[in-house]
């Protein structure tokens, strides 16, 4: 534990040695009053305020050198506490942000896969509760730091005084540091416990406030609100888990400056008993053993805290720790339509196979459509070519460059993907198609193709109105209409739209085919269940169970019974 | 849900933000005030907690003193060393000492069971209220900014009963059991301390304000990043896809820098109080020094009786010192108590009644009367809409987007109460039956088919409290969706992933089905899904669809033909009222708004093949 506690506290010190160490100068600042206060005080006893009490008079100059010198000191020992308060938080607080921004970065750029198997209130739990707790062992450390001198100076000059006494005072730190390990082993795994189930609390509150809507309408508050309380008990129990330890261990490290003294009394009283040292010699060993009684209790604090902020930095390491994909190629796709051929693709879930064996080739402005029934794997394929997934085996590749050796931004700059799920940011509609880029004709041309141009002008800030996070101010095919948009703005040099116009009335999706045929120089990947949108295909691509089982022309295929009765169904269905 | 922004959210430039961003109103003592008023966990044993605490804290108090009498007494007094006095009063020390111990331990033990039940308690009522939360304040607010109310800020709670909490107390009764004795050596001299001490409160309290403001904006901008957060892990695919990754990248540096920034700023007012404390501590130290020894007869003291009482004094710094280091967890915790609170003081509003009717069980019929609808101050959405729907009938509901449909199906499952007119089930006002019977008896299936992240049975089962998994099968029986769940890797045990995302729209529909049929209901409200899904599983929705409508009174928002068609009776909406109602044969031959859009209908789905 003390060498992760180490490794943890030299992560913040190399990162940000300035701040910390204008902390322990501020610390050390304010050991020296402090130091320098006790020992005014006892001058101006000695010399003030004994003499005047003997013989009544006294020195209105000596007074006032007093007064000045009592606040003096105060003045210095504050602008060390400012100092080292100010610069220790700054050294924490810029610690927290530093492994914040590494923890969302990293989110950023995680894998889907990683996505889809962790829950939302989890990662929000590791980048506030965990980044917060891992810090909590920094704030007595510019402390600890600067008092080291002040222990090493004390304790020699104690040796001097007697062997004995010293010894004493040393044996408390190695009984510290046992109290501190046996402490550590213990809470190391409740206090784990801790951080995990915050972040179980947090999950089951994120995801219940995102389906607020369904426990309204199932009128489950009632069981939510168990949930809940079932998860925060859990929590609290380890809490209390926690705090038993700490409740043994906290009065203790309170206890053993005191317990020092005592014994310093004792040892000392049996030592001027036999005649090696003087009472002044006692005096003096016990005065300067109370210098170290804070930094002892200080230290005490830090071992407390170190288990916590361990655990916590190691969940946020988990993640970090989580691999990221990369591009490291250079090339770029070149212009115009892309072709794509996709060359013995294999990819699995979970250990799953989801795609084997899928060799296809789509020509540069080719239009073709992805049919296939539920589960058979139309949605992982057109993932696997905007390279949001690992394949396990077999090439990808646009106008004959493969997949891996694309520079980084070009596959998202020339592949665009609109997903069956809409996703749309609380922002406004523009900056939802434009995600980032600046031009307003081109964002309004994508709009008009995307058939959302009317209803967006009907709203009250155009193209400027906001939407609800994840939309939810807008229908379903409006939605749809705007990521649609959000693809079309880019000009992709391959569109891929699974299944992106479902919630759009028929007439008007008909409309936007349309446009997207004329106003567009793509190819163009649909995967669609109506059949008026499979018509518009020149090819199409049969998949079932993860294979491509057939390709043709929508004609052609309508020969095979299985892919008649599959398109054919949502017709007899409709008109049933 | 096909048109939300009239709905609910008629203000189209309406600021996505944190509605709990503004506790300008509330003052620190407030807080505190109305935090302990809430939280009937914090009184219970906390007498006995804080005398345990105080115990503890004289204990501190003590061994100074004795440790001091020792020196005085026993090794450097007139009498010289007195081994026999050393032993027997380090002896009592000792005792002192683990007496300390112990009493420290009952009292942090004692806390800790206290600020824990109080936490949790807190936890779960803000939980509860937030769900209480009309669907308008929830789509007004991030996710994430929700979340952090009932865990970041009750954390913030948390890290200030660990060390914070224990702290208060046994510091101010060390401050307080100085004084005292202070005072019974002089009350002369403890009054000029107390004096030079009074200017502090004055400027306490403008600090106190001024950093409970900025603790509140930490609040906040923790909030904020959060609900980036939560936004950036949901659209995680998107951002991927797109390459959006450097602006979300600029736009969390940006909301983390501001989180950073307002933290130092909080902290700049931490940092500069306590030294000023300091400073008045020394100004009073060096006050009763220069008075004591001036005016020595009138105040009275012996020597001794003066080093003591400076002793005092200057023990009196440590503590002071001590407490300084928790305000700013102090000011934190008080910042995200404050947040709770206003989350509670959030208006609810769908009441429910004391004692609510009981609708009689069978299929219900609806009466609206006279309905308008606005959300708070808002444009009317819905506008003196009246129609009364038989028992057992089949209704379809139809119109453009933001036409006030949504709406009013709506309103029928109270997820919002009409601002003028009402809304009546068999004779009864939906306002006064009971919340338990109305669940009971009406279901909305929402458009968006959310799942939670458990597995189909359980999805299903949530349909209705105490439904086991023999009701489960029957519904999924009943349904004829055995076929279906046959072609999944696990059937009904199949995970189906956060929102339900590991299943299609339609299969996330037919879940939803299922969860419908196994309530039961005697009004069933259908948002119906206007997503076109595979073929396999749009003929088992339809199946599905006509079975779960047997035997109730159905309200359909249609978007397929076949629904209207078959439909009793439809209603079309246009601008917030009913400007059509009848069958199929006779809308579909009248010009207007149904029969634009069953022409368009017609148009796609008839088309040749």
């Amino acid at each position: 534990m003390w060498r992760r506690g180490t490794r943890l506290i030299w992560r913040s010190l190399s990162a940000h040695p300035i701040p910390h160490a204008v902390a322990m100068v501020g610390a050390f600042v304010f050991v020296l009053a402090a130091v320098g206060g006790a020992w005014i005080l006892r001058e101006i006893t000695d010399q003030l305020i004994v003499p005047a009490f003997a013989d009544g008079e006294v020195e209105g100059n000596e007074v006032w050198t007093a007064v000045i010198l009592l606040i003096g000191v105060s003045v210095v020992r504050g602008v060390g506490v400012i100092t080292r308060r100010w610069f220790l938080i700054m050294a924490e607080m810029r610690t927290q942000r530093d492994w914040r921004r590494s923890l969302l970065w990293h989110y950023l750029d995680l894998p889907l896969k990683f996505h889809r198997s962790k829950p939302t209130g989890e990662l929000l739990a590791h980048a506030d509760i965990d980044v917060q707790a891992a810090t909590m062992v920094l704030k007595p450390l510019a402390f600890s730091v600067s008092v080291v001198l002040l222990v090493v100076v004390a304790l020699i000059s104690i040796l001097l005084i007697h062997p004995l006494l010293a010894l004493v005072a040393v044996t408390l730190f190695p009984i510290l540091a046992m109290l501190s390990r046996s402490y550590t082993a213990k809470v190391e795994g409740p206090a784990a416990d801790v951080q995990q189930r915050v972040g179980d609390v947090s999950s089951v509150a994120h995801e219940s406030f995102d389906g607020a809507l369904i426990v309204k309408t199932l009128g489950r508050e009632a069981e939510e609100v168990e949930r809940v309380t079932a998860a925060s008990e859990l929590l609290r129990r380890d809490r209390i888990e926690v705090g038993r330890m700490r409740a043994s261990f906290e009065p203790v490290i309170d206890a053993l400056p005191n317990v020092g003294i005592v014994v310093l009394l004792l040892v000392g009283s049996w030592l001027i008993s036999r005649g090696s040292a003087s009472p002044g010699d006692l005096v003096l060993a016990i005065s300067l053993f109370s210098l170290i009684a804070t930094p002892l209790r200080i230290f005490g604090f830090f071992l407390e805290e170190m288990p916590r902020s361990v655990v916590s930095l190691e969940r946020v390491d988990r993640i970090l720790d989580e691999p990221v994909v990369t591009s490291r190629g250079s090339k770029s796709i070149g212009s115009g339509p892309a072709a794509v051929s996709i060359d013995h693709l294999d990819l699995s879930h979970d250990g799953h196979p989801v795609l084997s064996d899928v060799t296809i080739t789509v020509d540069a402005g080719e239009t073709v459509a992805l049919v296939g029934a539920t589960g058979s794997g139309k949605s992982t394929l057109l993932e696997a070519v905007a390279g949001l997934l690992d394949r396990d085996s077999g090439s990808i590749r646009f106008n004959g460059v493969s997949i891996d050796e694309l520079a980084p931004g070009e596959l998202s700059g020339a592949v665009a993907l609109v997903f069956q799920d809409t996703f749309l940011f609380a922002d406004s509609i523009h900056e939802n198609v434009a995600l980032g880029q600046t031009d307003s004709a081109g964002v309004d041309a994508a709009l008009t193709t995307a058939g959302a141009s009317d209803f967006v002008a009907g709203m009250r800030g155009g193209a400027r109105s906001l939407v609800g996070e994840r939309g939810v101010t807008l229908s379903g095919g409006q939605r749809q209409r705007i990521a649609l948009a959000r693809a079309l703005v880019r000009q992709p040099r391959l569109l891929l739209l699974d299944d992106a116009t479902s919630a759009v009335d028929p007439v008007v999706e008909a409309g936007i085919l349309d446009n997207l045929r004329t106003d567009l120089a793509t190819t163009l990947v649909i995967v669609a269940q109506r059949i008026s949108t499979i018509q518009l295909a020149d090819r199409v691509l049969y998949l079932s169970d993860g294979e491509i089982v057939a390709t043709g022309t929508h004609r052609e295929l309508l020969n095979r019974d299985d892919y008649r009765s599959l398109v054919t169904a949502y017709e007899q269905v409709e008109s049933r | 849900m096909s048109n939300p922004p009239t709905s609910v959210e008629p203000d189209d430039e309406h600021e996505i933000s944190d509605p709990f961003d503004d506790v300008s109103g509330m003052g620190a003592l407030d807080v505190l005030r109305r935090g302990v008023a809430m939280s009937p966990e914090l009184r219970t044993g906390i007498a006995m907690t804080i005398f345990m605490a105080m115990l503890a804290a004289s204990g501190r108090l003590v061994i100074p003193i004795v440790t001091q009498q020792i020196l005085d007494r026993g090794v450097l007094g007139d009498s010289g060393y007195r081994p026999g006095f050393v032993w027997l009063v380090s002896g009592f020390a000792m005792l002192v000492i683990v007496g300390v111990m112990f009493a420290s331990r009952i009292a942090y033990l004692r806390l800790v069971n206290t600020a824990e039940a109080v936490l949790m308690g807190l936890r779960v009522r803000a939980f509860r209220h937030i769900h209480k939360l009309s669907m308008a304040d929830h789509e007004a607010t991030r996710r994430g900014v929700l979340v952090a109310r009932v865990t970041a800020d009750v954390e913030a709670l948390a890290a200030f009963t660990q060390w914070g909490a224990i702290s208060w107390i046994i510091n101010s009764s060390i401050i307080v059991g100085t004084l005292v004795v202070m005072s019974i050596y002089s009350w002369k001299l403890t009054l000029v301390v107390v004096l030079i001490h009074l200017p502090l409160l004055p400027f306490l309290r403008w600090v106190q304000r001024h950093q409970f403001n900025a603790y509140g904006l930490v609040r906040s901008r923790v909030a904020e990043t959060l609900g980036l957060t939560s936004e950036t892990v949901s659209g995680a695919p998107v951002i991927r896809a797109y390459g959006y990754e450097e602006p979300v990248r600029d736009r969390l540096d940006d909301s983390i820098d501001r989180q950073y920034r307002q933290q130092m700023k909080a902290h700049l007012w931490f940092a500069g109080m306590l030294p000023v404390v300091d400073f008045f501590s020394s100004v009073s130290l060096a006050g009763a020094l220069a008075v004591g020894v001036w005016w020595q007869g009138s105040v009275g003291l012996e020597v001794g009786e003066l080093i003591a009482f400076i002793f005092l004094v200057n023990l009196m710094l440590n503590p002071i010192s001590e407490l300084g280091e928790v305000l700013d967890q102090t000011q934190t915790a008080l910042a995200g108590w404050a947040k709770i609170l206003a989350v509670m003081d959030m208006p609810i509003e769908v009441t429910e009644p004391s004692a609510g009717v009981v609708l009689a069980p069978g299929p219900l019929d609806v009466e609206v009367d006279g309905v308008g609808f606005r959300y708070r101050t808002g444009p009317k959405v819905l506008d003196s809409v009246s129609v009364r729907i038989e028992a057992d009938a089949n209704v379809a509901v139809v119109g453009e987007t933001g036409s006030g449909k949504t709406t009013f199906v709506r309103l029928l499952a109270r997820l919002a109460d009409p601002s003028e007119g009402v809304v009546r089930f068999g004779g009864v006002d939906l306002r006064s039956v009971s919340p338990e019977s109305r669940h009971a008896s009406v279901r909305m299936v929402p458009q968006d088919g959310f799942l939670f992240d458990t597995s189909i049975a359980d999805n299903v089962r949530y349909g209705r409290p105490g439904a086991t998994m023999g009701d489960v099968e029957q519904a999924v029986g009943e349904l004829g969706l055995e076929g279906w769940l046959a072609t999944l890797p696990a059937g009904i045990n199949t995970q189906v992933g956060e929102r339900g995302g590991r299943l299609s729209a339609g299969e996330r529909q037919l879940v939803a089905l299922a969860r419908a049929q196994v309530a039961d209901p005697g009004l069933l409200i259908l948002d119906e899904a206007t997503s076109a899904v595979d073929p396999e599983t749009e003929e088992a929705l339809s199946a599905a669809m006509t079975r779960l409508a047997e035997g109730r009174t159905t309200v359909a928002v249609a978007h397929r033909l076949t629904t209207a068609e078959r439909a009793d009776l439809i209603l079309v909406f246009d601008s917030g009222s009913i400007v059509q109602a009848g069958r199929h044969e006779e809308l579909s031959a009248t010009e207007g708004i149904y029969q634009r859009l069953h022409e368009s209908w017609m148009g796609n789905t008839r088309s040749p093949t």
